[in-house]
């Protein structure tokens, strides 16, 4: 899949800052039975969103007019719960092409990764940091070098560095993803199966 | 000084891409309906077969009904996927267990039961709770989609390196106490991130002495603490359950296997990153009462103060508060299922209780096993009987209700006692309120119609 390059991305944010945000509450196993990729942002954080006559829930920020941009921030452990890559589709069709949290659920942030969305951990401190200013005033912007590894609060000057596995960075800093690297190291992995005699290998002949 | 997660890993390494990142090998791919049909779109895509078809198995369970599955399913988009499902599997020549098939239920009951499932093995499938695989002394774990797509494409992986944390669990467990109090305790211990970043090796008097059933309940539960997977050294429990088993070896090549399984342990001086130390006795009956499956408590005891605006998030949410008691408190729906407790032992233990007793008249019960076999073996033991005269009605195989997908979901508004593994807000029906138990809690539930002692 052909995929957007991510390097620089400059946006104010949407605050969503609650703990254990699951896959659940990112999109409801109900709207799980598409076998496309697209429209999942319609439905994203659905029962939060709506109410059960599918009217908008005012007080929910991404409902909140004052609140724009490409940034989520969220509270720790975001991702949590089930590996439907889902997730990460509805927040990328919704809109969004990075996520703040001052940690994430592993399978989310690598799905995350394939789906050319940025899971950024920065430390709670600044994670208070940029909520409070977003709410004073939500214009507030972040500004986010992905080659330098870098958030910085536009205004404030406030600055972290973020951690990324490398060659996911340079998967994104690319628009690559794994599958075409992997087809084209077959014969290697077909090297390393005669080498490894199928020892652990089970087959359905058995 | 390896850990057996080690030896099974360095055991699978195609190729190492940078300090962080390898190819891994996968030996078994399992996959059902709702994960894979934008896999098999990927890598048509890319104009590749799947590469090693043999090495995956699949089923439908997630989006099935658990009534009259002999007929076509209603729903015309679940009716689709496993359709695609079904498409798919023929095209690319992958054994598919469908619905009528004598192997068909949850990929993560049917896996151990068929004996696809067995040690030293790397498994994925889309699905978090892959995990289970990790009580026969597997690397088993959850993927996304576009993983998938990876390993139908080249039966690897590109993946990071997990942390170890070993948790040991040692003495002798109270009466009335069960593999999934254990997890729920360790899960209250831990919090719903104590196992980020981690793979996780269970190990301790506890655990040996568990059945195979009741560490397959622990592993599933891995993900709820964050950890990738967890895994369990394997022994003679775990040599005569798969013995037999369809797709294990046989005779001297049964022996041959046992004797490289027997192997496989952690070193006595290998060295994790983190270590928690826990004793039976400690833990208690559990139930959850928040909307994580950290957020748990003895069943006697009361609900604990609120530390934070997700605390209060999540009291909020199911109508209880800090200081409250769960005793007495009314519930109309039970669900025994899913791959954390569908198995014949989950089954057992629940007929055992409700043996000549009578379901409460406000309880509408869903109990689902988690495979065909466990069906049969419903019938063949006899619990069907106990269950028909309980007027508490055993549906067919599926996840059902642990997350809803399908027809069995509950209302808005309603507590279900549930033996499933996610307690989520709307997990089990939008509005729905879900209290993550054992099966014996279930079965009790059930019949009393509130939450009891035990």
């Amino acid at each position: 899949m052909k995929r957007e390059k991510v390097n620089f991305i400059k946006s104010s944010i949407v605050p969503l800052p609650i703990s254990n945000i699951d896959t659940d509450q990112i999109i409801p196993a109900r709207f799980l039975k598409a076998t496309d990729r697209n429209g999942f942002g319609d439905n994203l954080f659905r029962d939060w969103r709506f109410d059960e006559n599918n009217n908008p829930e005012n007080n929910f920020p991404l409902n909140n007019p004052k609140y724009k941009g490409t940034i989520l921030l969220a509270g720790e452990n975001f991702g949590c719960g089930s590996s439907r890559e889902h997730a990460a589709w509805a927040l990328f069709d919704y809109g969004f092409r990075v996520v703040i949290a001052p940690s994430f659920a592993d399978i989310f942030k690598e799905n995350a990764l394939n789906n050319g969305l940025l899971p950024i951990e920065l430390s709670q401190e600044l994670c208070n940091s940029i909520l409070n200013e977003t709410k004073q005033d939500p214009s507030t912007e972040l500004e986010i070098n992905l080659e330098n590894q870098s958030v910085r609060v536009i205004v404030s000057g406030e600055q972290e560095y973020f951690k990324i596995n490398a060659y996911k960075k340079s998967c994104l800093q690319n628009g690559l993803d794994d599958l075409d690297y992997l087809i084209q190291l077959r014969p290697d992995i077909e090297q390393f199966e005669k080498a490894q005699k199928k020892e652990v290998i089970a087959t359905n002949e058995i | 000084m390896k850990t057996l997660f080690d030896k099974i890993w360095d055991k699978h390494l195609v190729k190492t891409l940078d300090e962080s990142s390898v190819v891994l090998y996968i030996d078994r791919h399992l996959i059902h309906e709702v994960t894979t049909p934008q896999a098999f779109t990927a890598i048509k895509a890319k104009g590749v077969k799947v590469f090693r078809p043999s090495q995956t198995t699949a089923t439908a369970d997630h989006n099935v009904p658990t009534k009259n599955q002999h007929l076509p399913i209603v729903n015309a988009a679940s009716r689709n996927q496993v359709d695609t499902l079904t498409e798919n599997c023929e095209t690319h020549g992958i054994e598919y267990f469908g619905l009528g098939h004598k192997n068909q239920g949850i990929v993560h009951v049917i896996g151990p039961e068929l004996g696809l499932t067995q040690p030293g093995m790397t498994i994925v499938c889309g699905d978090s709770h892959t995990s289970t695989h990790g009580a026969f002394g597997t690397i088993a774990f959850g993927i996304g989609t576009s993983q998938v797509a990876q390993v139908l494409a080249s039966q690897c992986m590109i993946v990071t390196k997990p942390k170890t944390m070993r948790i040991i669990i040692d003495g002798e467990l109270n009466h009335n106490v069960d593999a999934k109090d254990v997890i729920l305790h360790v899960l209250k211990a831990l919090g719903s991130n104590g196992g980020t970043g981690y793979f996780i090796e269970y190990a301790g008097r506890v655990i040996e002495e568990m059945s195979m059933e009741g560490r397959m309940t622990i592993c599933n539960m891995s993900i709820e603490l964050g950890a990738r997977g967890g895994l369990i050294a394997p022994d003679q429990q775990t040599f005569d359950y798969l013995k037999n088993k369809e797709r294990v070896p046989k005779g001297t090549q049964f022996i041959d296997a046992v004797d490289k399984w027997a192997k496989l342990k952690s070193e006595p001086q290998a060295i994790f990153d983190q270590e928690y130390l826990f004793s039976g006795e400690e833990i208690q009956p559990m139930i959850t009462y928040g909307t994580n499956p950290g957020m748990g408590v003895q069943v006697e005891e009361e609900i604990p103060n609120a530390l934070n605006n997700s605390d209060k998030k999540a009291l909020a949410y199911m109508g209880f508060e800090s200081g409250q008691s769960l005793l007495g408190t009314p519930v109309n729906y039970v669900f025994v299922g899913s791959c954390t407790n569908g198995r014949i032992e989950d089954f057992r233990k629940v007929a055992n209780y409700v043996k000549g007793k009578k379901k409460a008249s406000n309880v509408k019960a869903y109990l689902v096993p988690g495979s065909q076999k466990v069906l049969e073996q419903i019938k063949e033991e006899g619990l069907m009987d106990v269950f028909n005269a309980a007027n508490l009605e055993v549906r067919e195989p599926g996840c059902s209700a642990c997350l809803a997908m399908n027809e069995d979901k509950i209302p808005s508004g309603e507590y279900c006692v549930s033996t499933s593994n996610r307690n989520f807000e709307g997990r089990q029906g939008a509005g729905a309120k879900t209290l993550l138990v054992g099966p014996l809690m279930a079965a009790a539930v059930a019949i009393e119609g509130k939450i009891v002692k035990l």
